[in-house]
């Protein structure tokens, strides 16, 4: 990658509030052209939100930041207005939601959306072969039909194809998939991640991938983040940091996951639940649950320092414990 | 699968079904399932959205008489367990979501010790102070006891519908998805409180999910399910590592596949069509499809 192309999204020492509370804090992250990243972490982490700040949707979720900054394709969206947002979004940036019926309209034919979002990027397209064009791309079994069909008609791949084709209609730098295969069956779930993937390639589009599903983060990204009460602990390429984590969560995840462990055995659970959003700890937010806690660890929450490798971690404690 | 029986294989079952059918409004949706659950063993039902293996849950718990065949507890079948007979509470059963389970006016413990008093006849003043010790070895205690649901999180209200099921001793525990809805280290904390429950109980564990890794970490023997029938069935290991039927392959693979990168799949329309089995915008209507298609579009 040549140094003059910016990354296709940036944030750097992030913070959102809601309502006063701090859901989202010193979230710092990098997403370069054409590549995948994991963000992965359990309800309440800031996943969600940390993704909304990157495509301008925090507002109506009643968010807003106030620290950091977000920058798209090199260009500073910290404060920028819907109107700002607007040309960005679908093109720089788009979404793909967690598979539902509420990403579709219920009254509209699936051609009728896709034509409608195909001539918002492209005025004088041909639709009618731009649509053909979309739902190929996103490998949709007997198109003609579905250009017909309402949502309701659909099954729920079929309905995530239908939201992945919409997305990626501005033909978007990079593609957020927010919990995009969460709701589905174990098959379909893997042919949608195969698609994503695909896609990634096929397109040269980034992919930031959000889930709570290790195995699903595992599969398809090159770099993953963990989240854990608002902020980053862990960051580093997919494939050291479930084989080799240095964050004591990260590794109370993968200990935690039955696919890892022997049959019959207890898994290593962690105890107690995450904290609420907004009512952190104070110091290290994962301290409370955390077996290596040491008094120190409540002083204050721990930067995210990385090694020549890449490899990231915010704990104090990384470098004299073995997990 | 002779080698590999059940050691207590002779032994007679606590719950059983035989070659049922069971069906809705008179449409059988699941077709002729025989099963037996031992004392103490756990059995997983896998299968994806529209399978029949909810619908096989509901039978097992009494819920749903079958079409054809019979369910039976401890050797009766469940049309002749009236509903205050002792043997109607051998078998309880949790869901995915006990937040729409819980009452949301009732605390924890009140939530027990309605079941306590009501299903199990135990004197009101007693049935507080048991709640609070079932609650107890579920895990929960102080301040989360008095709580109601929706002052809890997920895995503590997964926890109260234990407690709830457990109210009356009973001998089988039917888990409907029990960790489905929960975050990672939750669902282990859930996980480990089933496991302990069946070695200090002998509590037999029917495990429903489509989850295969949970199925393999928990289960003995499990049964395959796909529209409504059961394509394999056998020790749990076996299946999994040595997978027989089609489907099930597919379901192992898409499991296994995982973890690893994706494998590398050209552009062939295929895996979309195949993966999706079968339904589609035209199919989605008819009857053969009907309970797949009723999953689509709710199920989310």
């Amino acid at each position: 990658m040549s140094p003059a192309t910016p990354p296709v999204a940036e944030i750097q020492g992030l913070a959102i509030s809601i309502a006063g509370r701090e859901i989202v804090t010193r979230v710092d992250l990098e997403i370069a052209a054409g590549e995948g990243v994991g963000l992965v972490g359990e309800s309440g982490s800031g996943k969600s939100v940390t993704c909304r700040s990157l495509i301008g949707l925090l507002g109506f979720i009643g968010a807003t930041i106030t620290a950091g900054q977000v920058r798209i394709a090199g260009q500073d969206m910290t404060s920028a207005s819907q109107r700002q947002w607007q040309p960005l979004r679908g093109r720089a940036v788009s979404l793909v939601p967690q598979a539902s019926l509420a990403g579709l309209d219920p009254l509209i034919r699936v051609g009728a959306q896709l034509r409608e979002v195909i001539r918002r990027y492209d005025r004088g397209a041909d639709t009618a072969a731009r649509s053909m064009e979309l739902l190929d791309q996103v490998h949709m079994p007997r198109p003609q039909r579905v250009l017909r069909a309402y949502p309701h008609e659909l099954s729920g791949g079929m309905r995530q194809r239908a939201m992945i084709a919409l997305a990626i209609a501005g033909r978007p730098a990079m593609l957020i998939a927010d919990e995009a295969t969460t709701a589905l069956d174990a098959t379909i779930q893997r042919s949608i991640l195969q698609l994503l993937d695909g896609l990634r390639a096929e397109l040269g589009m980034a992919l930031l991938l959000v889930s709570h599903d290790l195995a699903v983060i595992r599969s398809a990204t090159d770099r993953v983040a963990v989240m854990y009460a608002g902020s980053i602990v862990e960051r580093a390429a997919s494939r050291e940091l479930f084989i080799r984590p240095r964050h004591p969560y990260t590794a109370a995840l993968t200990a935690a996951d039955p696919a890892l462990v022997p049959r019959g055995k207890r898994l290593r659970s962690l105890l107690g639940d995450p904290p609420q959003p907004g009512a952190w700890p104070d110091g290290c937010r994962f301290a409370p649950r955390c077996a290596y806690r040491q008094p120190r660890c409540e002083q204050s929450l721990p930067p995210l320092a990385a090694d020549d490798g890449g490899h990231a971690v915010a704990c104090v404690r990384a470098g004299e414990i073995s997990l | 699968m002779t080698a590999d029986q059940p050691p207590d294989a002779g032994t007679e079952a606590v719950l059983a079904a035989d070659d049922i059918s069971l069906g809705y409004g008179g449409v059988a949706v699941v077709h002729g399932v025989s099963l037996r659950v031992h004392s103490g063993a756990a059995l997983g039902v896998a299968g994806e959205s529209g399978s029949g293996k909810s619908t096989l849950a509901k039978a097992l718990v009494g819920d749903l008489i079958p079409i054809r065949g019979s369910v039976t507890v401890h050797g009766r079948a469940w049309q002749d367990v009236r509903r205050k007979d002792p043997d109607r509470r051998r078998v309880q059963m949790i869901f995915q979501d006990p937040y729409s389970a819980l009452n949301p006016r009732m605390t924890a413990r009140q939530a027990v010790a309605e079941t306590l008093h009501v299903v199990c006849g135990v004197p009101r003043r007693d049935a507080g102070q048991r709640a609070a010790g079932i609650l107890a070895r579920v895990g929960l205690s102080g301040a989360a006891i008095e709580a109601r649901p929706h002052r809890l999180s997920g895995g503590q209200r997964q926890r109260v519908s234990i407690a709830r099921a457990l109210a009356c001793e009973p001998d089988v525990l039917i888990a409907d998805e029990p960790t489905s809805s929960l975050d990672v280290s939750i669902q282990a904390q859930i996980l480990d409180l089933l496991i302990d429950l069946r070695v200090e109980r002998g509590l037999a564990l029917v495990l429903v999910t489509h989850d295969l890794a949970v199925i393999k970490h928990m289960t003995d023997t499990c049964l395959v399910m796909q529209d409504g029938i059961v394509v394999e069935e056998g020790p749990t290991e076996q299946i999994l590592d040595r997978p027989q039927h089609d489907y099930t392959r597919t379901l192992v693979a898409a499991h296994h596949g995982l973890p690893g990168p994706p494998a590398e799949q050209g552009r062939s329309a295929d895996h979309g069509l195949s993966a999706d089995h079968g339904r589609s915008a035209d199919h989605g209507r008819s009857a053969e499809h009907g309970l797949s298609a009723e999953h689509g579009p709710t199920g989310q």
